[in-house]
């Protein structure tokens, strides 16, 4: 099928970005990041620089890749990432716009590649629980409800790819913050440190350049692994306590 | 006051206040529309309702007392509100500075997207509204303590009754959006509140709105004289 994409380029961080067209010949059988990957064979014979752009595992898991397709982060399909689109969704003669993710929280490194490192900060602040390193734990030694291990595992299956950002019209990390935050606060092994957590996590999120959560859904809409609001009302409350609790 | 400050310096605590604000003020127009239904038993009615108002408290309070203290506490509100609702506002704007060719509108619902421009004509609205019928500045023919003739004259001309249908709309989608966002904001997501948020949020915008339009809409039609 003949294609043609709208593709953001741009030079570096700092550099003045801009839609480039490009027309390419892609097979239904591709992935949409393999299709991308043909372009770029072909503007490197042509001695141009390629697309750049984020992926790893191209399966799903890992949360590299990401872009913003037709003004839809991941593309159109649910419960995907963007590697796991396949180009079978087009047909001849389609028109693509490609763009990264666009917040100022997430600065452009070069075409449509951004720095996600705020979320590492973010996570680095509260995303961990301080536990004495050893052999291994026994098994059920902890009793964890049912019903939290569930949810827990809901909000840890978050692959911090930065959808949730880009979906939001506020450009707010409150999912990602949330989900980090509610998959240790929802466990037993998360509750000496669990008010701490949520204060340095949520100040550390303010440090950065985010916008503000105005419960529009996008987050949770765009998300590639369905991870509910339902964490970011958790957050909310554990905030209030927390901020309750510290004297 | 410490931990005021700190709540109301990041983001999460300023939707608290506007969340904690914003449930006042939707008692507050559920108790208004209550209020005005009164209209309905005709103008001795109405206008023992308006005077009782003035005299609420009575005898501990003196005339018009509790009125005052009632109105200094919601603009108290409506600023923690509205200062908040432009400080965060300011916040999302910044932080995507580049803008997106194409934007699908992934919300939940449309009314998550009126808050802010609904919200600023909410604001213009309460301004000529008070006009309107409180000091009448902006009212033909208005009478100072006659609250009847006030309401029932106020509405006779088509284009205030335009005004008064498109604030409605702009109010029916802030409260929807706004008391669903309440709990939300709050945490307040327990099983049992998360299967009645919605409905309640569409109950009292639906509520509120369609009674308050029912009066410009019976007087305009002749049914209140």
């Amino acid at each position: 099928m003949k294609l043609k994409l709208h593709v953001w380029r741009q030079a570096g961080p700092s550099a003045r970005g801009q839609f480039v067209t490009y027309e390419t010949d892609a097979s239904e059988h591709m992935s949409f990041l393999e299709m991308l990957d043909v372009v770029n064979e072909d503007l490197e014979e042509k001695g141009e620089d390629p697309i750049v752009f984020d992926s790893d595992c191209r399966e799903g898991i890992c949360g590299t890749c990401g872009m913003v397709i037709n003004g839809r982060p991941h593309g159109p399909w649910k419960r995907t990432t963007v590697c796991q689109l396949h180009m079978r969704e087009y047909s001849d003669g389609d028109e693509i716009w490609i763009e990264p993710w666009r917040a100022d929280g997430f600065p452009v490194q070069k075409d449509l590649m951004v720095d996600r490192a705020a979320f590492d900060r973010i996570v680095a602040a509260g995303g961990y629980i301080s536990v004495r390193t050893g052999s291994a734990p026994d098994a059920n030694a902890i009793p964890v409800v049912q019903v939290n291990a569930e949810k827990s595992m809901d909000a840890a299956s978050c692959i911090g790819c930065g959808a949730c950002v880009a979906a939001c019209p506020n450009a707010s990390a409150m999912l990602f913050t949330s989900a980090k935050a509610a998959h240790l606060n929802l466990l037993p092994q998360g509750q000496p440190e669990r008010y701490g957590r949520v204060l340095d996590m949520i100040l550390t999120m303010e440090a950065e350049s985010f916008g503000t959560c105005t419960n529009h859904g996008a987050c949770e809409n765009a998300c590639p692994k369905e991870i509910k609001i339902d964490v970011i009302a958790m957050l909310n409350r554990d905030y209030m306590k927390a901020l309750l609790k510290a004297s | 006051m410490r931990r005021v400050y700190s709540l109301y310096s990041t983001s999460v605590g300023k939707k608290y206040t506007m969340a904690v604000s914003g449930a006042i003020f939707v008692v507050f127009v559920i108790v208004h529309m209550f209020g005005n239904l009164k209209v309905y038993l005709g103008p001795e009615a109405f206008n023992h309702y308006a005077e009782g108002l003035r005299e609420f408290g009575a005898p501990f309070l003196g005339h018009e007392w509790f009125l005052w203290v009632f109105r200094v506490g919601l603009l108290a509100f409506l600023l923690i509100h509205t200062v908040a609702a432009w400080q965060t506002s300011r916040q999302s704007w910044a932080a995507r500075g580049q803008k997106y060719k194409k934007q699908e509108k992934l919300v939940f619902h449309y009314a998550s997207r009126t808050m802010r421009w609904g919200g600023v004509a909410l604001l213009l609205f309460v301004v000529y509204h008070i006009l309107h019928l409180t000091t009448g500045t902006l009212h033909p023919d208005f009478i100072p303590g006659d609250a009847y003739h006030n309401f029932v004259t106020g509405f006779r001309s088509l284009p205030v009754v335009a005004v008064y249908f498109a604030a409605m709309i702009a109010l029916g989608l802030h409260l929807y959006h706004g008391t669903w966002s309440a709990f939300q904001t709050m945490g307040l997501d327990g099983p049992r509140i998360k299967r009645w948020r919605e409905p309640v949020a569409i109950g009292v915008a639906l509520l509120v709105v369609l009674v308050n339009l029912s009066f410009p809409v019976a007087v305009y039609t002749g049914i209140l004289q």
